[in-house]
This record gives C-alpha cells, structure tokens and sequence, in this order.
C-alpha cells in the first residue's frame, strides 16, 4: 500500500487538469445557463496553438523562453475561438429555446475538431509536443514527471487569480450579479453583454493552460484531445455544482483521484479483478457522478435554485 | 424648466399585444409622481421601458434633456435614473452590503460609496445590523428596504420604486410609505407604481390612473384621492 501517496499525487495532478477545463463549462454555464459543449475543442486549438508557437521558435530555444510564447499562443487561439463562437454561434440563439444552442455546441464541437483535422499540417496522428526539462524529481516514494511541472505550478496559480477576479474586481462582481439575476444586473448599470464575452474568454483562458499542460503530460496533442477532456471536464464541473467556480476545482480533484484510485485498487477488490486497471478509469469516474449526482442533484458546492425570495 | 422625466405617446409591445398604448406624462424635479391602477395596466411595464429593459414601439421618453429611447438599460443607470423593480431582485446569494455596493457598481468614489452605504443604514437600521448576512435570507420587507436601498446608491435623479408595499405586512408596508415620504422631504425625485393606491395618492404631488395601458385620470395626489371614481374602483369604496 505504499504507493498510496503516489496515486494520489496522480490523481490530483489529473484532476487539477480536468479542473483547469471545468472552470470554462461552469462559468458559461452559470452566465447564460447554456453548456458549451465546444469547450472540449476550445481547450483543444490551445495545445496546438501552443505548438505552432514551439514550430515557429528556432531550435534549441530554451524553455524559459519558450513556455510562456508558448502559453500566449495557447491563450490567443482558445480565446478567439472561443469569442467567434459565442459571436456567431451562440448569440444568434439567444433567446431560442434551450435545444438551439446545445445542439449547436454540439456541431461545432465537431465542426473545430474536424477543421484541425483536416487543415493543421500533419494532425491526422499525434503530433509530438515538446519536452519540459528535469527528467523526474523523486520525493520519498513519490515521483514526479517533469511534464508535471508545469501544471502543479500553473492550477493553483489560475485558480487564486480566478478567485481574486471574481471577488475582488469590479468586472467579477458584475459578473457574480449576471450569474444571479440578468435583468436587474443591468439595472445597476452591468453590461451582461460583455459580462458573458468575458466569460467565454476567461473559460478559454484556463482551458488554454490546461492544454498546454496536456501537452508535457501526455507528450502530444491530437484534434480529438477535447473529446474525452470535455466530457471529463463537464463532468467534473456537473460533480462539483455547476455554476460554481471553487465547485469545478474541487469536482475536477475529487474525480482525477477517483479515477486514480480506481485505476490502482479496484481490481485488487476480490471478485473485480476484470474491473480495474487504467480502461476502466473511464467507467468509475462516470459511477462517481451518478452516485453523487443521486445523493446530491445539486453537486458537490452547488446551491440549491430555491433561494429565490 | 423642463421636466426631468418627459414621456409622450410611449408605447410598448409584447409581439402583438401593446401593454403600453400611447401614454404620456412628466415628472419634475423634486416631484413624487405615482402611477396607479390595477394588474395588468402596464405599471411595471412603463417602469420597465423607462429603464431599458424592454424597448418602446413607440413614443418619446425624454430624461434630464436626453432621449432614452436607443440607450441600452446598462447606460441608463449612470444617466441618474435608478429602478427598484417589482418583486424586489435583490441578489440573494449575495451580502446585504455586496448588494449596496453593486448599486454604486459604475461609481468611482470610494469615499462617497463609503457614506452612502452608512446613508442606507441609518435609512434602514436592520440592514446595518445584518450587513454580511446573505441577502436570500431577509423576510420579504427587509428585503424591500435592501432593493431601495440599492436603487439610492447610484444617487439617483429619478428613484422609480415598482410595488414597493407588495406583499408586505401592515406594519411593513407603513415602514416602507414612512421611508418614501422621508425620501421625498429629503428632495429626492420618486416615480412611485403602487396598488395601494390610498398610500401612493397621499404621499404624491401627481397621480395617473392606468388602465389597461392608458392613462384615463391625471391630477394631484390630493384630488385623486378625492375622486369619486378612484374611490370607487381603487379605494374600496361604494
């Protein structure tokens, strides 16, 4: 059992990504209470914007110059698409009944996921992302990859800017207003219209810097990273309570060590060795969101709607 | 002088049904002027309009010498006309005191915020008691006075207060008329949509009687308050 610590460091690193990425599913979803199903693909055009700017660079640049061209370049494309597709997709829609913009998100999930596809050079295998420097750093019986570096400095950073953002500037609390009532948020001279571009960019930002912390950890992108990442992501957010911002964080930890756990000791479980392992990760972390779903509809932080005087 | 708050033929439309049909009036400076009338009049849909939230088919609302019609309800706050809307939306996950604030959300002088929150607590003492308490919790009244207080903090030209007493206690709805009279010593210009017309007519030096998005009665408070046939339909009188 001593390697315990090890898969729980796994499976909070994981989580912390999933968490990167949920924070863009709850804060749309909290604004304009659509779920942005394209989000999976936002995130995913930031890994390969980060690695156009890693093709661009000369070789040999070194990282400490590199990583953060290459996060700006991640930050820029998420960011663009991310607006284009509230601009052009879902704006139209406001207004039109719920399945509208669902099934939108929807298509152009699959619309961005088959244009990298298509027309990024060489994206119909993998394509290699680069290396973090440092080999592995090894604490006691825990081992970290350096490809990990980078998203254990960068989680808790978004995080604590996100939280200051929210609470503490003036764009974050007309934000905390559109999220609880629209219409009167105008009448205190909120302009919801530009609160809900900010939450699309914001969304795109954290799910740009999961990315790239996809990129180290797994050593590639591909056009349909998004897919399985999003529905993690969204599942993590729905976990924590969506709408909720700390909820995405502690839903996106809480299922990455689930499924690390899983991955590691199911199968020791007599009678469900066939039941364990990392195919089934999948499996486990989808059961977590059932079981917490039926005890707690609301999610792990989410707020009962009732509150409404 | 001109009046601060000028409407003319506004009218307003939900698709095909016009709730507002070409009404018109003025409110002045210093003035408290109420709209009275029964549900469905189009009260809070005037309000609604004059705030932005929904656009005029037609008409002409003229405040402090600008048109409002094509300004969207965001701008219209720091123009100096303030909505307390009907039902109160306050926002209830909220503090009492987050709520005050976002009233003074395009304010930039921290100090003068500062003295008008206190302002608001010396309006309403329970607020100040209750300050970090999240606003979802206060009874319907305290939550009424948060929603005015709110609407005081942008410093307003005009306050417009939509059903200020509904579905309050007694006591609280005479809370509530007392603080509006006290506004009204105060200076502060008030456009007051009540169904208690009796409470709304005494404190008001114009009243408009609505119905079914018309104004069919304009007059001073006082000679509403003495019309036979608002006695009859809105004062409960044979």
């Amino acid at each position: 059992m001593n390697e315990l610590p090890q898969q729980l460091v796994n499976g909070l690193l994981l989580g912390s990504m999933y968490g990167l990425v949920a924070i863009g599913y709850t804060m749309v979803y909290g604004i304009v209470q659509l779920i942005n199903f394209a989000h999976g693909e936002i995130f995913m055009t930031g890994g390969f914007g980060a690695l156009t700017v890693w093709l661009w660079l000369p070789d040999g640049t070194s990282m400490w110059i590199a990583l953060p061209l290459m996060l700006i370049g991640a930050v820029i494309v998420a960011v663009t698409v991310a607006i284009g597709a509230e601009r052009f997709a879902y704006r139209p829609l406001r207004g039109a009944p719920r399945l509208a913009p669902l099934i939108t998100a929807i298509g152009l999930s699959l619309a961005l996921q088959q244009a990298v596809w298509a027309w990024y050079p060489e994206a119909k295998s993998p394509r290699v992302f680069p290396e973090l420097p440092g080999g592995r750093i090894e604490l006691g019986s825990v081992t970290i990859q350096s490809g990990d570096l980078f998203l254990i400095a960068a989680a808790p950073l978004c995080m604590f800017i996100l939280g200051f953002f929210v609470m503490k500037t003036r764009t974050g609390r007309g934000m905390q207003a559109t999220a609880q009532d629209p219409d009167t948020a105008k009448l205190m001279g909120v302009n919801t219209d530009r609160i809900i571009v900010i939450a699309f960019a914001l969304g795109a930002v954290f799910a740009a810097v999961g990315a790239v912390a996809y990129g180290f950890k797994y050593g590639e992108v591909r056009p349909t990273m998004g897919f399985v990442l999003g529905l993690k992501a969204f599942t993590a957010a729905v976990l924590g309570g969506i709408g909720n911002i700390y909820g995405a964080m502690i839903g996106g930890l809480v299922l990455g060590v689930a499924e690390a756990l899983s991955t590691a000791y199911i199968a020791d479980i007599p009678g469900m060795s066939q039941l364990g392992g990392q195919s089934w990760a999948d499996v486990w972390a989808f059961v977590l969101l059932i079981v917490v779903l039926l005890v707690r509809p609301q999610g792990l932080l989410g707020e009962r709607v009732a509150d409404r005087a | 002088m001109t009046a601060l708050l000028e409407v003319e033929d506004l009218r307003v439309a939900y698709g095909k049904i016009e709730a507002v049909k070409g009404i018109s009036f003025k409110v002045d400076a210093g003035e408290v002027v109420t709209l009275i009338g029964t549900n469905g009049a189009g009260k809070t849909t005037t309000l609604r309009t004059l705030s932005g939230l929904l656009k005029p088919v037609g008409g002409q609302i003229m405040f402090d010498g600008k048109s409002l019609k094509k300004t969207p309800a965001h701008e219209i706050v720091s123009l100096g006309l303030a909505h307390s809307p009907e039902g109160r939306h306050i926002f209830p996950r909220m503090t009492i005191e987050d709520n005050l604030r976002l009233g003074a959300f395009l304010r930039n002088d921290k100090p003068g915020i500062e003295k008008d929150i206190q302002r608001a607590y010396d309006l309403f003492p329970i607020l100040g008691e209750r300050r970090k308490q999240a606003a979802g919790t206060l009874s319907g009244g305290e939550q009424q006075m948060l929603a005015m207080g709110r609407a005081l903090m942008s410093q307003p030209k005009l306050l417009m207060l939509d059903e200020p007493s509904m579905g309050l206690s007694p006591i609280m709805m005479q809370k509530i008329m007392s603080t509006i009279a006290e506004l009204k010593s105060q200076g502060t210009t008030i456009l007051l949509v009540e169904q208690n017309a009796q409470a709304a007519l005494s404190l008001a030096d114009q009243g408009h009687v609505m119905e079914i998005g018309k104004i069919v009665l304009s007059g001073t408070g006082q000679d509403l308050l003495h019309d036979e046939s608002v006695r009859k339909a809105y004062l409960g009188e044979d």
